[in-house]
């Protein structure tokens, strides 16, 4: 299978200090991959430098194989903080991007906004953060990229949005040559529908994984000091001491489980494994 | 056809996926040569993704219970009586390890676990 992205030893840097990369990073098509990883850690940079919104310091982008980004057709954005001009309405929205791209489906988009319940000779000014982002998925979609890059398109929204919003990317991916890059914090999103989890951690990836193998291999072991101290340091790899017990970030838990009898072993979410790896310390 | 997938339990999810069309091969609701639906078509319907479902069908295909024919999608293959006994003896070894944790963890005697198998059996047989 062809890589949709592609990057090598991608490297950012900014004057205050923050350093971004080195990222390699692979994404083949027909997945969904999920970004995260706290506010500054680098996510929205990584995006806009994929999309040579923001030029790189070195390193190398390849999008379809290709290293410059030849035909912005086959990408739909949507960037946390771009968006229209607030006085026009949707409908206007269509007629300037039906003279961006040439395979802009105006039937589509139309059908979008029905679906999403946006008016379409309003002006944008009015709309709620979460009619703007939907205003701003449809527009991604609606001139058929075979790849979607997407800052947080889930925030702002409600629940029941969110489930829809999440469907149309599973059903955009009914095309295996389809892919799907995305940044998030509500990574329940991502639990559901994400092939693969890449974390960025002050700049770096600290952990690129298929998701259920994640969420399946990885655990939280819960313990007080006594058990702790017991504990090989080679089957800790991140920890967090509070107040009445200590946390334990553990992979291969079923192995774990075997080796340390009677010991309690939670699931994991993303969430838990983001402010483990976070807040806690490194033991290995 | 249905699904039903808990997303608390311990048991992962392509596990889940693929014991639910194990059990309805088994129990015929899912007929031999009936087709199932592709992967992007379920994960879209279940709301899962892709990967998950890949494995699972993987899973499946490797063990026999369903034939993947190229450019036509899914079916379950033909049913396979030797398939299903394997079935029913890992899930038999599976409890009986319980089984076997549980006395040795109480200290249990072997001869007293083989006198209650022997005495449930005997009733089992009765009835």
């Amino acid at each position: 299978m062809k890589n949709a992205i592609e990057t090598k030893n991608l490297i950012k840097k900014y004057d205050d200090s923050f350093e971004l990369g080195p990222i390699n990073l692979k994404i083949p098509q027909g997945m969904i991959v999920g970004l995260i990883g706290e506010n500054g850690a680098g996510k929205t940079t990584l995006i806009k430098t994929i999309l040579s919104i923001i030029n790189a310091t070195s390193g190398e982008v390849s999008l379809f194989g290709h290293s410059s980004l030849k035909d912005l057709e086959d990408i739909g954005i949507v960037l946390d903080d771009a968006f229209f001009p607030e006085i026009l309405n949707p409908k206007e929205v269509n007629s300037t991007m039906k003279d961006i791209y040439t395979s802009w489906d105006s039937d589509l988009f139309f059908k979008y906004l029905d679906d999403f319940h946006i008016d379409k000779n309003k002006q944008i000014r009015t709309f709620s953060k979460g009619m703007r982002k939907k205003l701003e998925i449809a527009t991604a979609l609606s001139h058929h990229p075979k790849l979607l890059i997407l800052d947080e398109p889930t925030s702002g929204l409600d629940p029941v949005v969110r489930d829809e919003v999440l469907e149309l990317f599973l059903n955009f991916l009914q095309d295996e040559e389809h892919t799907i890059l995305l940044s998030t914090h509500i990574t329940s999103d991502l639990e559901h529908v994400a092939d693969r989890i890449v974390f960025i951690k002050n700049g770096k990836v600290a952990l690129e994984k298929d998701k259920d193998e994640l969420l399946d291999n990885y655990g939280i072991l819960k313990c007080d000091e006594e058990f702790f101290k017991k504990m090989e340091p080679s089957d800790i790899l991140f920890y967090k001491k509070e107040k009445y017990d200590i946390k334990v970030l553990v992979e291969d838990k079923k192995r774990i489980s075997k080796k340390y009898k009677e010991s309690i072993i939670d699931k994991i979410t993303l969430e838990d494994l983001m402010i483990l790896m976070i807040k806690g310390e490194e033991k290995r | 056809m249905h699904l039903i997938i808990s997303n608390n339990s311990n048991v992962p999810i392509y596990e889940q996926i693929k014991n639910a069309f194990i059990n309805q091969i088994i129990s015929g609701e899912l007929v031999e040569d009936e087709p199932i639906p592709s992967i992007r078509n379920l994960a879209q319907d279940i709301k899962i993704s892709i990967m998950t479902i890949k494995k699972a069908y993987d899973e499946l295909e490797e063990e026999g219970y369903i034939v993947t024919k190229q450019g036509k999608g899914s079916y379950v293959a033909s049913k396979n009586t030797e398939l299903v006994q394997e079935k029913a003896r890992k899930d038999i070894e599976k409890h009986l390890n319980d089984v076997i944790d549980i006395s040795l963890k109480f200290k249990i005697d072997k001869r007293d676990i083989l006198d209650l198998f022997e005495y449930l059996y005997g009733s089992e047989d009765k009835t």
